[in-house]
């Protein structure tokens, strides 16, 4: 246990020796924030109750979504290790003494914790600056919103690393691992708050594993999850197992199928 | 946009460009399935913000005063200007990574126009898939429109798009030189290029008269779209601006252009090689 530890401690570190980088990137995401809160307030002005949200409702989940964009990896379209096995590099990693996919939670883990620090907060607190937002005071929402957005982080990491196994087989994983950044931008709610897209699309996208990544986490902070605290954390749960069993049967089967080219 | 030192060039700046780009997508198709698969992913990308228009429009009639055609049509011609713009320019992405592994040096000694060069740096064919969206979507917004087509609209629709990319490309080449200054800062340039891109395909009241008047006047992308549509669809101007302005895009694109020719000749001339 204490390797995978120490995996995420250095893994940590090393995200956090890069510290104007990342304000950058912070920078970035409070005027992406702002972008989408000026349209949602545009769309609220005209109906001032959506979806049992109000435009308050709306405008924190813009900025709270922009905030979980980098720890929750959304545009990441797989894990450090994609390009390794491209590479050839991963023949290395399958010779250490611990368990493969344990490795890369770790190290992945360690990068998404230390974007945690440096870039979910300016964009909220930026935007509760200069515009009117609900965040709870009490430390009871704010406690599940962590445990959703620990589950959500899971699943999340789940599906990369299925998109990173893929190399394997075809070499290259960057055409699916892209598709899959395309549609996890979607399915997760960046775009635009899953609750308000209409019909059977609607319904389809609260029950993706992305809808878990962040626009569960953000209903439970805002206390309009049906179904409650308890729903979302059962929900996200079967996701994160089925996608890591998933991961484990991969990796197993990948194992099998790699050549180490001697030299 | 060529550098100082013309005279012992073998090429002219946009024939080494278009040399390059060629070079760059013989190298990627090389992987033809990951390649196949990225321009699918590109194609589904500019969806996602049209499916987010079109479910704003299942809630309400108008934004802004805007109907679902109108919007459309700011979307078809931003999309389509920006597209254009990420084909040609923006290999300027990578040039934070060339600064800092170094290979910007080896830019800088070979005989070829060093933009050029930047420009057509990883070029690959897959760009082309961000233009479909805009193409099929602007189409069906003229089709709906209800805009009677005289000869000075057709000019002013056509301009918009060949300003729009003009402003883009200006706008690519001014936020690489952001990496000259601070090499960390790259996502920085992302808000202003996705960022307008994005805050483009909206009519511009929603952001309100500071941030308005600021995107006309500071970062001059209310030029892009907004201000010529408004002619073509025939709307006042929300913020009282004078109506010169709508036929000012070409001015703003040669502007922006002029800047961002100065930048780039201002930002290599002193650039200091990161030295590891």
């Amino acid at each position: 246990m204490r390797v995978y530890l120490t995996a995420v401690r250095l893994s940590l570190r090393r995200y956090l020796a890069y510290r104007s980088s990342a304000l950058a990137g912070a920078f970035t995401n409070t005027v992406f924030g702002c972008l989408r809160a000026l349209v949602l307030i545009a769309l609220w002005k005209q109906k001032p109750e959506l979806s049992g949200w109000d435009q308050t409702d709306a405008v924190t989940y813009a900025f709270v979504t922009q905030g979980l964009v980098t720890p929750m990896g959304i545009f990441m379209n797989s894990t450090e290790l994609g390009p390794r096995i491209r590479s050839g590099d991963v023949a290395v990693d399958l010779y250490r003494p611990v368990d493969f996919q344990a490795w890369w939670l770790s190290l992945d883990l360690g990068r998404a914790l230390g974007a945690g620090m440096l870039r979910t907060v300016p964009p909220v607190v930026v935007g509760s600056l200069l515009f009117p937002v609900r965040l709870p005071t009490s430390p009871l929402p704010w406690a599940e919103f962590v445990v959703c957005c620990g589950i959500g982080y899971l699943i999340s990491f789940g599906l990369r690393y299925l998109a990173s196994l893929v190399a394997f087989w075809t070499m290259d994983e960057r055409g699916t691992a892209s598709i899959l950044v395309a549609v996890g931008m979607f399915c997760s709610g960046l775009i635009i708050p899953l609750s308000i897209v209409p019909g059977t699309l609607g319904a389809v996208l609260l029950h993706t594993p992305w809808a878990a990544v962040a626009q569960m986490p953000i209903n439970v902070l805002l206390g309009t999850q049906s179904g409650g605290f308890g729903y979302a954390v059962a929900f996200a749960s079967v996701w994160a197992v089925l996608l890591l069993v998933a991961g484990r049967l991969v990796t197993d089967a990948a194992r099998h199928k790699v050549v180490v080219q001697g030299g | 946009m060529a550098d100082t030192e013309t005279d012992d060039r073998p090429y002219w700046g946009p024939a080494a460009y278009l040399l390059l780009v060629r070079m760059w997508m013989r190298s990627a198709s090389q992987y033809r399935v990951s390649l196949v698969l990225t321009t699918l992913a590109q194609l589904f990308t500019t969806c996602l913000d049209l499916i987010a228009i079109l479910v704003i429009y299942t809630h309400v009639q108008t934004i802004a005063g805007f109907t679902l055609p109108e919007t459309l049509y700011l979307y078809g011609t931003t999309r389509l200007a920006f597209g254009l713009s990420d084909i040609v320019a923006s290999g300027v992405e990578d040039l934070p990574t060339m600064i800092r592994m170094g290979d910007f040096d080896l830019v800088l000694i070979r005989p070829v126009s060093s933009l050029a060069q930047v420009l057509a740096d990883q070029f690959t064919p897959k760009r082309f898939g961000k233009l479909v969206t805009p193409v099929l979507t602007l189409g069906w917004a003229l089709h709906a429109l209800p805009v009677h087509w005289t000869a000075a609209r057709i000019a002013v629709c056509v301009g918009t798009v060949v300003c729009g990319f003009v402003l883009y490309c200006a706008l690519w080449v001014l936020t690489g030189c952001i990496s000259f200054v601070a090499v960390d800062a790259q996502e920085v340039a992302n808000s202003f290029t996705y960022g307008s891109e994005n805050a483009t395909e909206y009519p511009l009241t929603i952001f309100g008269r500071p941030l308005g008047l600021a995107l006309t006047f500071v970062l001059p992308v209310a030029f892009v779209t907004w201000q010529p549509s408004l002619y073509v669809l025939g709307h006042a101007d929300p913020f009282g601006l004078p109506g010169f302005l709508r036929f000012a895009s070409p001015l703003a694109a040669a502007l922006l252009s002029g800047l961002a020719a100065l930048a780039w000749r201002g930002c290599v001339r002193h650039y200091r090689s990161t030295g590891s």
